[in-house]
């Protein structure tokens, strides 16, 4: 049973990612969407977080991503998405927690 | 002529995921007609406000970066960053955007507005400040 | 109220104040016709104003207050075209709010 967990606030203003990551199992996927995206800056303490998190692929949505001007800045290990692959994501794992 | 001010415009908010960023920056140029002594601080994810490169095409929204940079145009010099929230999110003041300023008391040359300083002296700033707008 | 401004045969909708609705649907036609409804001939002072304000806003996504309009009409045209006495003698009721319009662009920031 995998699960989609996404996550759309920023790393350094809750805990919504750090309490995300500490449920994830094996072979779920991490989606960050709007301001969930600055977790995936490179140098960021936040991507040290997400270095961590072992057996767990981490999305990142392509129109967040721009739109804050860090298409240049993800930490390596991250998958860009644009909104077919969120979709992708949706139907490929069994359900989706929101972390929000 | 009523005693002028100095504002210190507080902004620790991400731009795009909540409305913060785009009210404070409106606030900031409606403000600037009232000719008062202004200044902005970014802190914490305010300082993703600064980060250039948007491109918000996808998102379906305006792009509202470049108005930043007419801030020089409004009289406002004084943008203060603060270093540890940049360094704890992996940024340097090379990835954030060139805002200028020209300075009317040396010949209209053209300045950078952005000053990088530690928490502690944006701390001071805060003190210093008469009035603070937050968002 | 807001309405709509008819040009070739199209209506192009504004706001209450007259502002249009829709950034895109201006044209040199138009904006001619909304300088009409405001009692404004186009010459080409005007349009000097109106073109400039229409550059601004491409670089900076802001229409600008009247204060900034005046400084850099000033740089860009000199002093006898970067002052309130002109730019208020070409636009009668405030030249941010008159021409932005004329303009297609959004009511002036800090336009108070």
């Amino acid at each position: 049973m995998a699960l989609l967990h996404t996550v759309n606030k920023s790393p350094y203003q809750c805990n919504t990612l750090e309490s995300c990551l500490e449920h994830v199992g094996e072979g779920d996927v991490v989606l960050l969407i709007e301001d969930g995206v600055y977790a995936a800056v490179k140098g960021g303490k936040a991507a040290e977080m997400i270095a961590r998190a072992q057996g767990v692929k981490i999305c990142a949505l392509s129109a967040d991503v721009k739109a804050r001007g860090l298409a240049d800045k993800l930490v390596d290990g991250v998958e860009v998405v644009d909104y077919g692959g969120f979709v992708d994501l949706v139907t490929e794992t069994d359900k989706t927690q929101a972390w929000l | 002529m009523s005693e002028v001010k100095n504002f210190l415009y507080v902004n620790r908010k991400a731009p795009h995921g909540t409305i913060y960023a785009l009210e404070s920056l409106e606030v900031v140029l409606i403000g600037a007609a009232f000719e008062q002594d202004v200044a902005l601080a970014f802190l914490d994810d305010g300082v993703f406000q600064l980060v250039k490169g948007w491109d918000t095409s996808e998102l379906g929204v305006k792009n509202f970066q470049p108005a930043y940079t007419a801030l020089g145009d409004y009289d406002i010099s004084k943008i203060y960053v603060e270093r540890e929230s940049l360094e704890e999110r992996g940024l340097s003041e090379d990835d954030l955007l060139e805002l200028t300023y020209e300075d009317e008391d040396d010949d209209w040359a053209e300045k950078s507005s952005i000053r990088i300083v530690s928490r502690e002296e944006m701390a001071q700033i805060m003190r210093d400040a008469d009035v603070i707008l937050s968002f | 109220m807001s309405g709509f401004y008819e040009v070739n045969g199209k209506q192009v909708p504004h706001d209450e104040e007259g502002y249009i609705t829709n950034l895109s649907d201006w044209s040199k036609e138009l904006a001619e016709v909304i300088a009409k409804n405001e009692g404004i001939d186009m010459t080409d002072e005007h349009w000097e104003v109106v073109n400039f304000l229409r550059e601004y806003y491409d670089e900076y996504q802001i229409a600008p207050a009247i204060r900034v309009l005046v400084k850099a009409m000033k740089k860009k045209f000199g002093p006898e075209k970067g002052n309130n006495k002109y730019l208020y003698e070409l636009f009668p009721y405030g030249p941010a709010k008159q021409a932005c319009k004329i303009a297609g662009l959004p009511k002036p920031t800090g336009c108070v």
